[in-house]
């Protein structure tokens, strides 16, 4: 069957519609692209290809293991050393370096670290090994906080004291005000897909409403994503700014409520600290006090969170800042740089070996400049 | 006989005597393995020998479309047969974990029987070890086989020419999306199956229409990607595919794109690509789909120049371009 969203003639029209609107703009425009997987689409269709030399893409923190700092990391990998642990991760966050190593090496060297699909396969761990800890590495933004909460539901109503979270889930709204309020020039933002369809649209209002800045919500299809950018320009040469949603087969204004509420039920907004974006207030959620029993870290009496709280404070004297040494990542994450201006980017980090986080997931914007490098990314230089 | 695989089934003693003429023989059996000799003696006839080896490490080690046993059988003799050779001997090696079903062990020698009869080759020789139950992942298998590559036949990068075709032999990445969806933690429901299948009618039907065919290879890990780098750097060429003439089946693209996989990257266990001079191409392509294990065979892509700079793009469906790299390590899926 025919894909409409990646048919040439469809995409032909929109690109000569995206031209025709980018004569009508005096300057360049930059335009953000924040989820990770827009990143990866732009690439794997070579959008940016199609585009003027006027519209700049430039890929935003709209990955998860992007943005979780290396103490992230650290803890994780300290814990997977622990006696009677299993650490269950998604893999994307198996090669992402901490301070040592990463939790691949870790399990490499005899750690229990366990790839899994969703938060309630760790549950099942949890249910088939009573005498360990299962420690469920809570990453993740607004699509797959629900099932971390559905998993806490279930393990609440089965009565499984053995599965924690090590929670480092982040919302990605306040993420778009840093970076709005900061010294990075954009002009509008091509809205996540998924995020979208959990949260909708009314959470993004604050970006036209107090910064005049244009967002569309757009799909991961070629021509969704060229959709959301000529919206944007129209928006730019009309001198609106809207958040507009042009991924309506999934995203709906009010999103999806009860994913919401089962958030809401759990969790807690709380400040957070992005790679790259640094701390930011009521960008994360920790576990309300009535489930406090499934964070791990309040769990001071467990001789694991003990041992791995007094490595963490031998390990602080090290920034994560000064581990990056000469990676870029924080630059690149908010736009102020992008991968060939790195000097470590085809040198000596690479996906067999990468210095840091952008480097490592499929959707991490290095990994993606470095996978197609060449072509389908026409690379802008400023 | 226990139900289960025991170390003494290893120890080189009765009870592995037992194992070896009760079981695999038995299924196996051919004078030259008969004879339980320590080294097998073999006729063959003059020519070129080839020869290589692998081994099979799946689990689970039964999985939709084939199993451990059939993957060992047809995963070497497609290996022989990439550069031309008529298989004639196996050998076959199994390390087995303590603990295992019986059960299991007797279904993959069986599933080995049907699968060295399928291809006309003989099993002349074999081993059988048993490690600590937690020190193996039930059972392992080495492969070794031999055959000869008749005259005039002489695949090799070298030979490549610009304009030379790249057919791909049917649906990519089915064998190692179903792997995965039967997985721990995954276990998702499809109707895939493996493509486990052999390759020598294809390539025979192949080299009859074409003895210059340039090469051949079989895209197992690593995928369609892996190989494409493989013979472009080898031969010193671009080679440009096209995407929309790659076959693949809805719900293996479905999969990957729910995991954030790339199907070029993905497995596969019965699949060759083949590189055949232009002017042949579409009669190869003919010969092919006349297989059952060539019916989806497919034209993706030529060799479009010579170059100091190898490398392998795509031309996207929507016609743009965009390289296409070899895997770096695992595929690993991705959070959201």
């Amino acid at each position: 069957m025919k894909n409409r969203y990646r048919d040439p003639l469809l995409i032909q029209k929109v690109t000569q519609k995206i031209h025709q609107v980018t004569e009508s703009l005096d300057r360049t425009v930059r335009l953000m692209e924040v989820c990770g997987t827009h990143t990866h689409s732009i690439f794997h269709f070579g959008i940016r290809d199609l585009l003027p030399e006027k519209v700049e893409l430039i890929s935003g923190p709209g990955c998860p293991v992007c943005v979780t700092p290396m103490e992230f990391i650290d803890q994780a990998i300290l814990l997977s050393r622990q006696p009677d642990v299993i650490i269950t991760t998604f893999g994307d966050l198996m090669r992402v370096p901490g301070k040592r190593g990463s939790l691949l090496q870790a399990k490499a060297e005899g750690a229990d670290v366990e790839i899994l699909y969703s938060p309630l396969d760790s549950l099942k761990l949890a249910r088939e090994n009573p005498e360990k800890l299962v420690v469920f590495l809570g990453v993740g933004f607004e699509t797959t906080i629900p099932l971390s909460a559905l998993a806490i539901q279930q393990a609440e109503v089965e009565g499984i004291r053995n599965f924690k979270i090590l929670n480092a889930h982040k919302i990605v709204p306040p993420a778009l005000r840093a970076l709005t309020t900061q010294d990075i020039r954009l002009d509008g933002f091509i809205l996540p897909g998924h995020v979208s369809a959990i949260i909708g649209l009314k959470p993004y209002h604050f970006l036209a409403e107090e910064f005049g800045m244009p967002g569309v919500v757009a799909g991961f299809e070629p021509l969704e994503i060229l959709l959301g950018i000529l919206k944007i320009l129209e928006q730019l040469s009309e001198g609106r700014a809207e958040i507009e949603n042009v991924y309506r087969r999934v995203v709906c204004s009010e999103g999806n409520r009860r994913a919401v509420e089962m958030i809401n039920k759990y969790f807690v907004l709380t400040e957070s600290e992005w790679r790259g974006l640094g701390m930011i207030p009521d960008s994360g959620l920790m576990l309300k006090d009535e489930w406090k029993d499934f964070d791990l870290l309040t769990q001071e009496n467990l001789d694991a969170v003990k041992a791995v709280q007094e490595e963490m404070e031998q390990l602080s004297e090290y920034s994560s800042q000064n581990m990056d040494g000469p990676c870029i990542c924080g630059l690149i994450l908010t736009g102020r740089k992008i991968p060939l201006d790195c000097p470590s980017f085809d040198k000596v980090c690479t996906p067999e070996s990468p210095l840091g986080a952008c480097m490592v997931s499929a959707e991490g914007t290095c990994a993606a400049y470095y996978r197609y490098r060449g072509r389908g990314g026409r690379f802008h230089v400023r | 006989m226990s139900d289960k695989i025991l170390l003494g089934h290893g120890s080189g003693g009765t009870m592995t005597r037992k194992l070896i003429e009760n079981l695999i023989v038995k299924t196996l059996g051919n004078p030259t393995l008969n004879k339980l000799t320590d080294a097998a003696t073999l006729n063959l006839p003059s020519g070129r020998l080839a020869m290589t080896t692998d081994s099979f490490v799946v689990t689970p080690p039964v999985f939709p479309g084939g199993d451990i046993g059939k993957l060992a059988v047809y995963g070497t003799i497609n290996d022989l047969v990439m550069v031309g050779t008529k298989p004639f001997y196996l050998s076959l090696a199994f390390i087995l974990e303590e603990g295992i079903e019986l059960e299991l062990f007797r279904r993959i020698v069986d599933s080995i029987a049907e699968a060295a009869e399928n291809v006309g080759v003989e099993i002349v020789t074999g081993d059988t070890k048993v490690v600590e139950k937690g020190k193996g992942d039930q059972i392992y298998i080495n492969t070794t086989g031999i055959g000869i590559i008749p005259d005039g036949i002489e695949m090799s990068p070298e030979r490549i020419q610009v304009g030379d075709k790249v057919i791909l032999s049917g649906t990519m990445g089915d064998h190692g999306i179903t792997i995965l969806a039967c997985r721990k933690g995954l276990e998702m429901k499809t109707d895939l199956k493996s493509d486990c299948a052999p390759l020598h009618r294809l390539v025979n039907a192949m080299l009859d229409v074409e003895p210059k065919i340039r090469v051949m290879r079989d895209p197992t890990r690593g995928g369609v990607a892996s190989v494409l780098n493989e013979i472009a750097e080898q031969a010193g060429v671009e080679i440009k595919v096209e995407e929309s003439r790659v076959p693949i089946l809805p719900q293996v693209q479905g999969m990957c794109d729910l995991l954030g996989l790339d199907p070029f990257h993905v497995a596969n266990e019965g699949k060759l690509i083949a590189v055949v001079p232009a002017e042949s191409a579409e009669e190869v392509l003919s010969a092919m789909r006349a297989l059952p294990e060539g019916k989806d065979a497919a034209i993706i892509g030529e060799v479009v120049a010579k170059t100091e700079y190898p490398e392998v793009f795509v031309e996207t469906e929507i016609g743009t371009t965009r390289i296409l790299e070899m895997l770096a390590g695992d595929q690993l899926p991705r959070i959201c």
